[in-house]
Formats: C-alpha cells, sequence, structure tokens
C-alpha cells in the first residue's frame, strides 16, 4: 500500500471502517458478559435464616452467595464494650450503633477485608474475631483493630422478617 | 456477483435437502397462528399466561418441568407475571429443603429461585405411577419434537375413536398425529376443563394453543430477544455489506479488472 | 519469506525486527502479490478463517459454563440457554457454526476440484488440507456428542462401533475408546477434552496450510503461473481483504439468519431429549454435512467393507494431485472435466440426500450406483481424461488475451494442446 493512498481516506472509507468497528465493539460485550452472574445466581441473592436456636454469646455461621456470613447474638457485655470505644481509636471508624440496628444482634459478612480469609470466632486482642492468615484483629462490632485489614467487616443488607427470621440480601 | 447467487442456489439446495425429519413423516398438523413466528414474532402474554394455568392445572400432575425455576414466570419475554404474583405461584407449592442443622430434610414454601416442583421423585416413580410409560419432561418437549409446536398442538387434538382395524391394549388410546397412532396418555384436555381468570372460553382448541404456546416459550425463553437482536443485527450487517460493496468497488476502480 | 528485503522505518522497528522480524512477516502478508482475477469462489479462505476463529472463541466462552459429566451436561446446556448471559446467543453461534464451516469447507475444496488448485506444485497445500478437514469431522462428531442428547449419545454409539469392524482388535478398540463397556461418563469426557484440543492443531495446520500457499502463490482461475509480482498480481491488502471483507458479509448475513431465525433447523429434534442408553431415536441420522460418507458407508452391505468404503471415499482426496493426469489445472480450459466435474458435484449432493433416507428399497439402489459413480471418477475417469481430453487453449498471461499459455512455461510452446 503506498502512501499516498493511505493519507486519501475519504468518507466513504471513513463510514465503513468505523461501522464495522462498532459492529466488532458490540460482538465483544457478549463475550465480556457471559462471565457476569449468570441469572440463576443473581436469584439467589437473599437467604433466609431461622435464628430461633441462637442463644447470646454464640455466633451462626450461614452462606450466602457463596461467602460465609456470621450471625451473632451477642451478650450484654460484648455490646458495652463495642459501644464504648473511642472513634478515634478506630482505623476505620463506625459507630456499633450504625453496625448492629439491633444491638443484640450483629450480622456481618465473615470475610476479612485485607485478602479474604474467614477470621475466626472469640479470638484475637479484642475479644472478637482474628484472621489466621495475616493476623488481622477484630473487636465485638466487628471492626478492624489491629493488623493489616483496612476495613471493618462489611455488614450486609438485612431484616427481620419476624422475631426468629433473618432475611440476608 | 453470479457465483455469489449460485453459491446461494448451493445454500439453498442443501437446506432442502435437510429438510428429511419432516419429509420422513408426511403427516398433516392442524394449523394455526402462531404469534411467535416471523421476524417480529412475539409470545402473547395472556396466551402464555393462560397456558401456564393450563400447564399447572392439567399437565403437572404427571409431566416435570425441571428446568423452568418460578423466577422466569416474571422475566421479560415470558408470560411476565408481576413479581407478586410469582411469588405467591411460588409460595404455593411445597419444596423440599434441606438438610438442616439437624441433618433432616424439610419442606417449605417456594421461592422464585426454585425451580418447578416435579410431580414425581424420579423417571422410575413417574414410570411406575404410569403404567410404564414416562411422560416426558416438558421444559424442551417443542424442540424435542419433529414437527415442533404444530404437532403439539395437533396432538393435543388429534383424540379420536381408533378406526376398526386398529386394535388398542388396555390404557392406550388413539391419536391422529402421534407416531404410530398409539399413545399412552389419556385424551388430557375437554371443554371447560379449567376456568380462565380472563374470561376466555376454555376450549380444547383454545387451551390446545395456549399450552402449546407456553410449551414454546418454555423451550426458548429468549426467543423475543433472540427476534429483536436477529432483526438488528441483519440490518446492521447489510448496511456494513453496502458501506465494503462501494469502498471496495473505489479500491478497484484504481486497477483496471473487475470485482 | 526470502522475497522481502524489508526494513522498518523506526528505530525501535528496527530494533525489534532485528531480534523477531514479526513487522517482515506483517509486510510480507500486506504486500502478498496476489492474481488479480479471482473470483468469490477464492474468498472462502478468508471466510473458513472467520469460521475458526468464531469456533474458537464461542467455544471457550461455552466451556466456562459447560459441564462434562453424563448426570449434568445435558442441563449445564439448558443452563446456558436459559440463565447464563447470552448463552443462547453463543450456544447457537457455535452449534450453527460448526454447520456454516462445512458449509464453507465444501465451497474451497470443490473450488480447488474445479480450478485444480491441488495440482503439482500444490499438493502440500492440499494434503494439509484434506487433514484439516478430517480433524474439523472429528471436533464436530465430538461436539455433537457434548450436549448429551438421543442423537448425541447414538451417533457416539454408532461411530465408535466402525472401530468394531477392524478384524481381531476391533472390539478392543471400542472398549478402549469408550472407556467402558458402552458410550457413557469416561467417553464425554474424553470426547471433550479431544473438542477442546483439535481446534487448536486445526489452527496450527492452518498457519501451515498459508505458509505452504505462499510458497508458489495462489493458483487463479485461468489456472496458468503467473510472475509476482507483475500487472497480473494486486497486494493482498486491501485489494484481497476487502473483497474477502465483502464475501465474509454476505455470508454472515447467512449465518446471523441461521442463528436468529432458524437455530434448530440444522440440528435434529431428537437431540433435544436427555440420552437414554435404552431407548434408540427411531431415524438415526448423522448432522448433514457427514452424509454423503454416511450414505457410501450403508450402501455396502458388508461391515468392515462399508468402513474401508467410507474412509477410502475421504483418503482418495489426498492422492488426488497424481490420479489427475492432466497438466491443464482449471476447468475453464477442460471441456470434458468441467461436465465430469458437475456430475461429481450431483453425485456427492445425491449421496447426501439418501445418506438422511432409510437404507432401503430405491434409496439404497441410488446410493450403490452413487457410491461407485464417486469411485469411478477419481480412479478411472480422473486418470484417463488427462490423456485423452483435448483442451481448449491457455492464454499466456491475466492481462494479456495472448493464447498458448499453459501451466508450465514450457509446455507454453506447445500451442495446439493436446498436452504431450
Amino acid at each position: 500500500m503506498s502512501e499516498k493512498k493511505t493519507k486519501r481516506r475519504d468518507f466513504l472509507f471513513t463510514a465503513t471502517t468505523a461501522v464495522g468497528a462498532v459492529g466488532a465493539a458490540a460482538v465483544v460485550w457478549p463475550m465480556i458478559d457471559q462471565m457476569n452472574p449468570d441469572a440463576s445466581v443473581k436469584a439467589l441473592a437473599s437467604t433466609e435464616v431461622d435464628v430461633s436456636s441462637l442463644t447470646p454469646g454464640n455466633t451462626l455461621t450461614v452462606l450466602w452467595r457463596g461467602k460465609p456470613v456470621f450471625i451473632r447474638r451477642r451478650t450484654q457485655e460484648e455490646i458495652d464494650e463495642a459501644r464504648k470505644v473511642k472513634m478515634e481509636d478506630l482505623i476505620h471508624p463506625e459507630k456499633d450503633e450504625d453496625r448492629a440496628k439491633n444491638p443484640e444482634w450483629l450480622v456481618m459478612l465473615g470475610v476479612c477485608t485485607h485478602l479474604g480469609c474467614v477470621p475466626l470466632n472469640d479470638k484475637g486482642d479484642y475479644n472478637g474475631w482474628f484472621c489466621p492468615c495475616h493476623g488481622s484483629h477484630y473487636d465485638t462490632s466487628g471492626r478492624i483493630r489491629k493488623g493489616p485489614a483496612p476495613w471493618n467487616m462489611e455488614v450486609p443488607k438485612y431484616e427481620f422478617v419476624d422475631a426468629n427470621t433473618i432475611k440476608i440480601g | 456477483m453470479k457465483s455469489l447467487f449460485k453459491l446461494f442456489s448451493i445454500i439453498i439446495i442443501i437446506i432442502a435437502s435437510n429438510s428429511y425429519s419432516s419429509a420422513a413423516e408426511k403427516v398433516e398438523y392442524l394449523k394455526t397462528d402462531w404469534s411467535f413466528k416471523g421476524l417480529f414474532g412475539k409470545f402473547d402474554r395472556a396466551s402464555l399466561q393462560r397456558g401456564y394455568q393450563v400447564y399447572t392445572e392439567v399437565c403437572a400432575s404427571c409431566h416435570s418441568m425441571k428446568y423452568l425455576s418460578y423466577r422466569n414466570l416474571a422475566e421479560p419475554g415470558g408470560p411476565e407475571f408481576s413479581e407478586v404474583q410469582a411469588k405467591a405461584i411460588a409460595a404455593s407449592f411445597e419444596v423440599t429443603d434441606g438438610p438442616n442443622s439437624d441433618g433432616e430434610m424439610f419442606t417449605r414454601p417456594g421461592k422464585l429461585s426454585d425451580k418447578f416442583v416435579m410431580p414425581y421423585d424420579n423417571v422410575k416413580a413417574a414410570q411406575a405411577a404410569n403404567g410404564g410409560a414416562y411422560p416426558p419432561d416438558m421444559s424442551v418437549l417443542v424442540k424435542a419434537r419433529g414437527g415442533g409446536v404444530d404437532y403439539i398442538y395437533s396432538l393435543l387434538q388429534g383424540y379420536d375413536e381408533a378406526p376398526s382395524n386398529v386394535s388398542l391394549d388396555d390404557g392406550v388410546y388413539y391419536n391422529k398425529y402421534m407416531y404410530g397412532n398409539k399413545i399412552r396418555m389419556a385424551a388430557p384436555l375437554s371443554d371447560g376443563l379449567v376456568e380462565y381468570g380472563d374470561g376466555t372460553k376454555a376450549t380444547v382448541e383454545q387451551m390446545s394453543k395456549d399450552v402449546t404456546t407456553f410449551l414454546m416459550w418454555s423451550a426458548e425463553p429468549h426467543l423475543e430477544a433472540r427476534h429483536q437482536m436477529g432483526f438488528k443485527a441483519i440490518v446492521y450487517l447489510i448496511i456494513l455489506t453496502i458501506l465494503v460493496y462501494f469502498s471496495m468497488k473505489k479500491l478497484w476502480s484504481r486497477i483496471e479488472s473487475e470485482v | 519469506m526470502s522475497d522481502h528485503d524489508y526494513r522498518p522505518k523506526s528505530k525501535v522497528g528496527q530494533w525489534f525486527n532485528d531480534r523477531l522480524p514479526l513487522l517482515t512477516l506483517a509486510n510480507h502478508l500486506t504486500d502478498y502479490p496476489t492474481p488479480k482475477n479471482l473470483n468469490y469462489w477464492w474468498t472462502f479462505g478468508g471466510i473458513l478463517t472467520f469460521c475458526l476463529i468464531t469456533q474458537i472463541v464461542t467455544g471457550l466462552t461455552l466451556a466456562m459454563h459447560y459441564i462434562a459429566h453424563a448426570d449434568m451436561a445435558f442441563e449445564s446446556v439448558e443452563h446456558i440457554m436459559r440463565d447464563v448471559n447470552y448463552g443462547w446467543l453463543i450456544r447457537y453461534i457455535h452449534a450453527n457454526g460448526a454447520s456454516m464451516f462445512f458449509l464453507a469447507v465444501y465451497i474451497h475444496i470443490f473450488r480447488s476440484l474445479f480450478y485444480g488448485s491441488y495440482k503439482s506444485p500444490r499438493e502440500i497445500i492440499w494434503i494439509l488440507g484434506i487433514i484439516i478437514y478430517l480433524l474439523m469431522m472429528a471436533a464436530a462428531f465430538m461436539g455433537y456428542v457434548l450436549p448429551w442428547g438421543q442423537m448425541s449419545f447414538w451417533g457416539a454409539t454408532v461411530i465408535t462401533n466402525l472401530f468394531s469392524a477392524i478384524p481381531l482388535v476391533g472390539e478392543g478398540i471400542v472398549t478402549w475408546l469408550w472407556g467402558g463397556y458402552s458410550v457413557d461418563n469416561p467417553t464425554l469426557t474424553r470426547f471433550f477434552t479431544l473438542h477442546y484440543l483439535i481446534p487448536f492443531l486445526i489452527l496450527g495446520l492452518v498457519v501451515l496450510h498459508i505458509w505452504a500457499l505462499h510458497v508458489p502463490g495462489n493458483n487463479n482461475p485461468v489456472g496458468i503461473d503467473i510472475k509476482k509480482p507483475s500487472k497480473d498480481t494486486v497486494p493482498f491488502h486491501p485489494y484481497i481483504v476487502i473483497k474477502d471483507g465483502f464475501a465474509l458479509l454476505m455470508f454472515m448475513i447467512v449465518f446471523a439468519f441461521f442463528v436468529f431465525y432458524a437455530p434448530n433447523i440444522l440440528g435434529h429434534a431428537d437431540n433435544y431429549i436427555e440420552a437414554n442408553p435404552m431407548v434408540t431415536p427411531a431415524h438415526i441420522v448423522p448432522e448433514w454435512y457427514l452424509l454423503p460418507f454416511y450414505a457410501i458407508l450403508r450402501s455396502v452391505p458388508d461391515k468392515l467393507l462399508g468402513v474401508v468404503a467410507m474412509l477410502s471415499a475421504i483418503l482418495i482426496l489426498a492422492v488426488l494431485p497424481w490420479l489427475d493426469t492432466s497438466k491443464i489445472r482449471s476447468a475453464v480450459f477442460r471441456p470434458l472435466y468441467k461436465q465430469f466435474y458437475w456430475i461429481l458435484v450431483a453425485d456427492v449432493l445425491i449421496l447426501g440426500y439418501v445418506g438422511a433416507m432409510p437404507a432401503e428399497g430405491l434409496y439404497l439402489l441410488i446410493a450403490r450406483v452413487a457410491t461407485a459413480y464417486y469411485f469411478l471418477h477419481f480412479l478411472v475417469i480422473l486418470p484417463v481424461l488427462g490423456f485423452k481430453e483435448k483442451t481448449l487453449p491457455v492464454p499466456l498471461s491475466i492481462t494479456e488475451p495472448v493464447l498458448g499459455g499453459s501451466p508450465n512455461l514450457a509446455a507454453a510452446r506447445n500451442k495446439e494442446s493436446k498436452i504431450e
């Protein structure tokens, strides 16, 4: 192809190339989107948990969207401990009141915000959770207090359907 | 260009020679106007909803639909029940779930994410309950039969007195459209068998059409999306083909040769 | 690419190209002198490349969702069709893409037969093509097994049982292929593995096929050797690229019609019934592209000989460059061959038709006659024709309408052409 020809791109060639490029881009999208969560996965977005058998001081772990969710029925000491912490002592300041609307119940994703391991119950320097992978310590509100994790454990969207049932998602 | 026409005629010959499945069994099926055929074909929502009613009140006692979920009933391109209606439909079924923390299976009302509840636990149970004949799963039934929707539609209306030269065993029925004319399913529909909520008269013909429409959707839930995308794709391809054709003419005009 | 003394203009380009001459390759591919009289039958090479890439890309994405297990394969295909984002589109492209691939490859092969593209010096290109074709059939067959429908299962049973025709070791080979005593889960998983592998083998062979093509250059409708580059040639880019592109778009319109408006017409309804080892479907028929060979198989009343005939029908193509004794390539200058060529085309279409029909009565008779003719064409007609046929005078070049040319320049002097 000589140089003169390349430079003399007139309207027809430009239009053809542009229309062709649009089509090529449109074809790429389905190939990418097929890797996104499919309809059956999205349909499982919420799960209902019966918590009637859970006694104070115990944690129930359920699977939601393939990840563990900790449902902790906290004792009064744990609640007090969580609520008296000063905001300036926190790496990721969040009030316990905001994390646990009903103070007795703490519902959060049991996933360490560092690199995704599952922290251990009733462990660590703050009587909450301790992640064995890289040593992150969480308090009784699931907030990060020490270690490499940047954020508190995430509180998912949930609601009490009735006194004994929590709907997550 | 001439050779391209030749090419297309060869393609047509190949397609024609390939329509053997319909040629092998020459039966004239009953015809009706299906709204989902053609370039812009769409489902008739009301018919799909009535068809679901026929399925669930009549067919579902023997035929499973194991690849469908209740959520599908509310999805676009289908019967499009409202989410509330679909939830109510799902909740009206008892679904076995579990095991729970005690290791026991338990039943609970259905959710949108549940698959359609099956009438029998497994194929053997279905056979045992139906004199040895397995009522086929209906999820993709329309695509699994050579005549497609016309075949199902005709079959449902094809029950007749057996001609005198055909002898039928117990539990076998005569059907004009069935392969071999003998079918293990008794005529499933009769006038007024279901009561349609929208006031449509539930004749055998109407119910056949509705339930066949529903089966077409269950076999091809993305049919509407496919037709819409197909139209756009082909229009796009034609436009680009024309543009490329003129670009080609222009480029080749520099060469004294024909394209 | 010895004919190139290409040197990139930029310093970086030179540095890179001295170490890995990709730019030289790109330059060779764009400048590649192509006969300017190539007609649309020559666009199918590009179309086939498109088909292969489409099958690989859609196949890879399907493999992300498909489950190769006898209990789950059928269900996972339904999952793809219902739940996976655009899953129905990708699967229908892949399934119909196989048919489109074969449609294109048959046109490509018959183009070669008409214009004598398989003749010296292009025998290796041709043989590589036959190997690609065989691998395509293997890939298509195994791919058809994966949805685990009734036709998948019984197709797999019938085709693998062909090997039982081999004396002594046949039964052992079949059991080995199955990994059991019938087609079952082990068969499915190995078919999936091979179905995944073969396209990449084909891709490698396609590279060799094109490489071998670029040594002598394209044949052309006149079938004569041409000087390259000369006024008989044009650079591949942009002239051939845009022409291939135009033909490809026409092809894609047909393709799109099948995908969006008749996605199941080329398949068989029985494959939407999950595999059942207890019941064989009433009509068991392979996919349309295998029908001619299926007809040959069934036309021979002996099990072993039937298999031998079927394989010979394909392998005979590999020795075609030596069966065809004519020195003239293009059928344009071979009036008799041209007629026999169209009879062969009709013969193969007839074989395809009777392959879809029950093997009885008139159909069986037609199949036998057509099979006999198929072999007659290659084993008798072609060798004899090369000696007996009175060919027309061949031009010396594409641009100059001077007659008296010949595929090899030495014979060009021999004007009135009864070659040799």
